[in-house]
């Protein structure tokens, strides 16, 4: 029973957001006469299709997400608990597991810090002014969401390795940045860039420039400007930036893995070690790995969905 | 550029920002980047051509795009029945399943590739009863097929939803009330004005799918020449230190998603141009 309790409880979490309505168990035709006593019922009869169409629709969709999204979500705690909650516990205790653990918040704060504060400043220039070559711009901020995690890995390889371009010089001043923190680092804020800054633009576009304007005029400097007028409008898309940043800094796996040179116990960030320890059959320690970072996954998906909330409340257009 | 910029100009701090921001982008993305192009001009066009077209990067390479647009043909029609069960319908649990489509952009990639793998393997949940069936998924290229598949679906359904919701309902009204029957409003009214979303969200999975990585090493068996992916090769140059030929196969994957960047750009500006803008 203890196998499967914390995905019961992350997908409570989940519901616990839905509005009641969709929690009631009603059953689908009584739902359905629901939808067809409304008033414009033949308008509504236009636009949908026979019962049992929209049954195999339905089916489908729910089997098809259930099957290839949900149960390999399931298998991760199945796993993960299949020796036992005391096991399980274990083997995040390892001070293999710690050691992950801890490197893999370092170098999600870093990062993630580094991306917050220069994708407001993008943000900024990019929302706030006109200048030719925008788009081209946002389409280079754009760029690493286009480029094979292992590509964004190889390219700090090709600087920083032992033939790379900058790996004589780093050698002989004795700087080690491939495989050790800053290697891993630069190759999470490669993969993580676009985030912040992309969660901001639309929204400070949206938002025009006229509060920003009125404070200036009014005698406020730039950056009182922006702490007191812009960040409360920006502050919920900020956190959404921020958030989906976040949960890519810490499960990034293809671009740290190439960078990483897995060295146990110092190079090894959490998705790494869920890596090892599978290749070397350790699945509950594996799993028990993976079953943290499924929850970082769920609890950003479940944030998302309140920010996003926040966000249409706050009359601005999104793309969701 | 000054003159542009002119007509905004009572807000301070663009000339700091704007030069912070193009510092840290070359810094973090376009010098690495060129470094890779660069790397790239030290070989010859012969031996370039050669790494290219080795039977075992050919082979890679195949398998990637291949499989990849296979599996992004699958979310094509998984995709557009999902957004239209989660956008037309009701149904108990509808607006957490609407939430599950974001699991696999959420979830790391290592932990679906494990995940998958074990589900997957003929020991596993729904390996089993595949395997009494006759059929093996893990660590054949059906199992890169699978890892694909749950990687890209989020793509089509994100890009098609809010072109779904937002569709005028008039035109369909107008269809049925003007004759056509359900079906034809549906395949001649409706899907025509879905098809730049759908081709976007398509790209945009198999783009994915051609440079994805942790999700699919651990399914995908990695025998050369049949089960082994693009970016895994990448990786196994690397680790045998011959960085030209992993530069090489990591060029045409570069330039492969720059070509599916530019048709994706020009799918929006043509959705843009057909639908005018609210």
């Amino acid at each position: 029973m203890s196998t499967q309790s914390g995905l019961v409880t992350a997908a409570t979490e989940l519901r616990v957001y839905a509005p009641a309505a969709d929690l009631s168990i009603a059953s689908p035709a009584s739902r359905d006469a629901g939808a067809h006593a409304r008033p414009l019922a033949s308008r509504s009869d236009l636009r949908t299709e026979p019962g049992p169409i929209r049954f195999v629709i339905i089916a489908l969709a729910v089997t098809f997400l259930s099957v290839f999204v949900v149960l390999p979500l399931v298998v991760v705690f199945a796993q993960a608990f299949s020796k036992g909650v005391g096991a399980y516990f274990s083997a995040l205790a390892e001070p293999e597991a710690l050691a992950a653990i801890q490197l893999t918040l370092l170098v999600a704060a870093i990062s993630v810090t580094l991306n917050l504060v220069f994708g407001v400043m993008a943000a900024w220039s990019i929302a706030k002014f006109d200048f030719r070559g925008k788009t081209f711009l946002i389409t280079l901020i754009d760029l690493p969401f286009s480029v094979s995690p292992v590509i964004s890995g190889l390219v700090f390889v090709l600087l920083f390795g032992a033939q790379g371009y900058f790996g004589p010089w780093l050698q002989a001043h004795d700087i080690q940045i491939l495989f050790a923190l800053p290697g891993i680092t630069l190759a999470t804020i490669f993969v993580t860039f676009p985030f912040v800054a992309r969660a901001l633009i639309p929204l400070m576009q949206e938002q025009g420039t006229q509060e920003e304007e009125a404070a200036i005029s009014l005698g406020a400097s730039g950056l009182q400007t922006f702490f007191r007028v812009t960040l409360p409008n920006i502050k919920w898309g900020l956190l959404y930036g921020v958030l989906l940043c976040n949960a890519r800094a810490m499960g990034e796996f293809g671009a740290v893995s190439v960078v990483s040179g897995h060295i146990r116990g110092e190079t090894n960030t959490m998705p790494l070690l869920v890596e090892i320890l599978y290749n070397e059959y350790q699945f509950v320690s594996s799993f028990a790995i993976a079953s943290l970072l499924a929850m970082l996954a769920l609890i950003t998906l479940v944030v998302k969905t309140v920010l996003e909330r926040r966000l249409d409340e706050g009359l601005v257009p999104h793309d969701h | 550029m000054s003159t542009a910029v002119a007509r905004r100009s009572s807000l301070p701090g663009f000339g700091l920002t704007m030069g912070l921001t193009l510092t840290w982008l070359s810094v973090i993305i376009l010098i690495p980047l060129a470094a890779l192009f660069l790397k790239t001009f030290e070989l010859s066009f012969d031996q370039f051509w050669g790494i290219a077209t080795s039977r075992r990067t050919l082979n890679a390479l195949k398998i990637s795009f291949g499989l990849s647009f296979a599996a992004a043909c699958v979310n094509l029609v998984m995709g557009t029945i999902i957004v239209w069960a989660l956008v037309r319908y009701r149904f108990p649990g509808r607006r957490l399943f609407d939430a599950i489509v974001d699991i696999p952009f959420a979830l790391p990639t290592a932990v679906a590739g494990v995940a998958l793998t074990q589900l997957f393997a003929q020991k596993g949940w729904l390996g089993a009863p595949l395997a009494e069936l006759g059929i093996k998924v893990a660590f054949t290229p059906t199992g890169i097929f699978i890892a694909m598949i749950f990687i890209g679906i989020p793509f089509v359904v994100r890009t098609v939803q809010p072109v779904l919701i937002d569709l005028d309902p008039e035109i369909e009204e107008a269809a049925a009330s003007l004759g056509a029957n359900r079906w034809h409003t549906v395949f001649r009214v409706i899907l025509p004005g879905l098809v730049p979303a759908l081709l976007t969200g398509f790209a945009l999975a198999f783009a994915r799918a051609v440079g994805e990585y942790g999700s699919v090493i651990f399914i995908a068996g990695n025998l050369p020449n049949v089960s082994e992916i693009a970016p895994l090769l990448i990786v196994i140059r690397l680790s045998e230190f011959r960085y030209a030929d992993a530069t090489a196969i990591a060029v045409v994957m570069l330039l492969a998603s720059f070509l599916i960047i530019f048709v994706v750009n020009r799918l929006q500006r043509w959705a843009q141009n057909r639908t005018p803008v609210h």
